[in-house]
């Protein structure tokens, strides 16, 4: 009989660093703050720690994790492939540790010096000796190297069809600039962003420009998974798991998924939809906020359609209504999210469905917020998790 | 073999499936037999890019990235050469051309049909 992971676990915990372009310290010191912060956020001491989950990508191993903040011994850990596609896989591994007993109190956390160390982009070098490497070689020798360029061969596509315009693209980043006007942690706090100036920013990978890149950053953010029931007696309201998937499809590459019929949608998204609704027993009418990936404008576009909010092709309209907006039907990373917080892989997208959750983010709609959706890397195989009160 | 100026896609030598990037078996059937089949050289632009920032050394900008849809049915990821970025489109047609740099390696890019 297969364990069902809806409200098994929760989020009882987040914790985070300052993000910054240069943090001074060692990704492992920001992968033991965060550790540390998420285990205050629930009261927990770090010695009930038994399971630690973070990315592939991710410079700090689970065991020097441990050591660093005084883990117990840990009955669980693993990593997660697939650069920002690990976002929601990592709390999907810590689910299912939790719903099936391997594991009590699990901390899924990622910890980068993104700016001031290893930025994403500086191609590959030495011996192809990896199918992955094999795969960056067909695209790095002819100079595409930064993420933005894969990522534009789609997005132009996407746009060409269903006539999204470079105005559309800036209304996302507006609308996520002005959530983090209030929010002191983004890097985008107390700086306005207008559409002349989104319009004329420099171009980097066509059609993508400045304003449609997210924020190289330095700073770590960790999530505390528990037991929905030992949850409720924690200190903090609880974001229960009502459903949690990864999701890779026919034809997935790396971002460089070019080789598909069609190219203007996003099948993985698509496929982590149905599989995260049907668990939930929900529907995209249910969510009430998201925290839609997003390291560029045009992925949070084409997410409107993958996860049912509207038909194919109507993403645009959505935006132009304002629905992403704080008063609209989708309130959108309200924090100010990749674009506009930090890039901490999507980790901090994560913490922002939890806040929501609870009602304490600087970005909170009035409404009532019973169901928010999250989603990991776009282009990737990625995930999707759906938090609800408890 | 582009270092023979030629524009080579793998083939499955057991379902004769065409495949792009090459990989050791064939999805379709479970062969590890394969083999390379020449291509015309000749597709249309499915999309493209204009990278301009950051400027990497060894690559000319503004650089004109296309996925081209080849005649024989694959895709492939490449350069649009001779061109300027005011001039791709969507659905052009292409050609491929071998360019060697100055380290005598050769690669297959593409220039407009009506260029070359």
């Amino acid at each position: 009989m297969p364990v069902a992971l809806k409200n098994e676990a929760a989020v009882a915990g987040i914790g985070m660093t300052d993000f910054s372009k240069a943090s001074g310290v060692s990704e492992l010191s920001l992968a033991a703050q965060c550790v540390v912060a998420a285990c205050d956020d629930a009261g927990l001491q770090t010695s009930e720690i038994d399971g630690l989950v973070s990315y592939t990508l991710d410079s700090s191993d689970e065991i020097e994790v441990a050591r660093a903040v005084g883990a117990g011994d840990l009955s669980f850990f693993s990593k997660v492939n697939y650069g920002g596609g690990a976002a929601v896989g990592t709390i999907a591994q810590a689910a299912m540790a939790v719903a099936t007993g391997q594991a009590s109190t699990v901390v899924c956390y990622r910890a980068m010096n993104g700016r001031s160390g290893k930025r994403m982009g500086q191609g590959i070098s030495g011996d192809i000796i990896t199918s992955d490497l094999v795969h960056w070689s067909w695209y790095m020798t002819y100079g595409m190297l930064i993420p933005g360029s894969w990522i534009a061969i789609i997005a132009n596509k996407y746009m060409h069809r269903y006539g999204v315009t470079r105005e559309d693209l800036g209304r996302v980043a507006i609308s996520q600039r002005n959530h983090a006007l209030r929010n002191p942690r983004a890097w985008g706090y107390g700086k306005a962003l207008t559409m002349e100036q989104y319009l004329a920013s420099e171009p980097i990978a066509f059609p993508l420009c400045l304003y449609d890149f997210c924020q190289e950053t330095d700073g770590g953010v960790a999530i505390l998974v528990t037991s929905a029931e030992r949850a409720r007696d924690l200190r903090c309201k609880p974001a229960v798991i009502r459903g949690v998937t990864q999701a890779a499809t026919g034809g997935q590459e790396q971002m460089t998924s070019f080789y598909r019929d069609e190219l203007e949608s996003l099948p993985e998204m698509e496929m982590a939809a149905r599989r995260v609704y049907a668990q939930a027993g929900l529907g995209p009418d249910d969510i009430d906020a998201a925290c839609l990936y997003d390291a560029f404008t045009s992925e949070v576009i084409m997410q409107l359609e993958s996860f049912g909010f509207c038909d194919r092709g109507e993403g645009k309209e959505l935006v132009r209504e304002g629905a992403l907006d704080i008063g609209g039907r989708l309130p959108n990373n309200t924090h100010g999210g990749l674009i506009s917080e930090a890039y901490v892989h999507g980790m901090n997208n994560i913490a922002e469905g939890v806040r929501l959750i609870r009602g304490d983010s600087t970005g909170q709609p009035d409404k009532n917020v019973e169901h928010v959706l999250v989603s990991s890397g776009v282009g990737v195989p990625t995930g999707a998790i759906i938090l609800g009160k408890d | 073999m582009a270092n023979k100026d030629k524009l080579g896609i793998q083939r499955c030598t057991d379902c004769k499936a065409l495949r792009h990037p090459p990989r050791p078996m064939c999805g379709e059937c479970r062969s590890l037999e394969w083999d390379a089949v020449e291509a015309s050289g000749n597709g249309t632009i499915c999309s493209y890019t204009v990278l301009t920032h950051p400027r990497f050394p060894g690559y000319d900008y503004p650089l004109i990235i296309v996925l081209v849809d080849l005649a024989e049915g694959t895709r492939l990821t490449s350069q649009l050469v001779n061109c300027t970025p005011e001039e791709v489109d969507f659905e052009l047609p292409v050609v491929m051309t071998i360019q060697q740099d100055a380290d005598g390696f050769k690669l297959p890019v593409f220039q407009l049909a009506e260029r070359a």
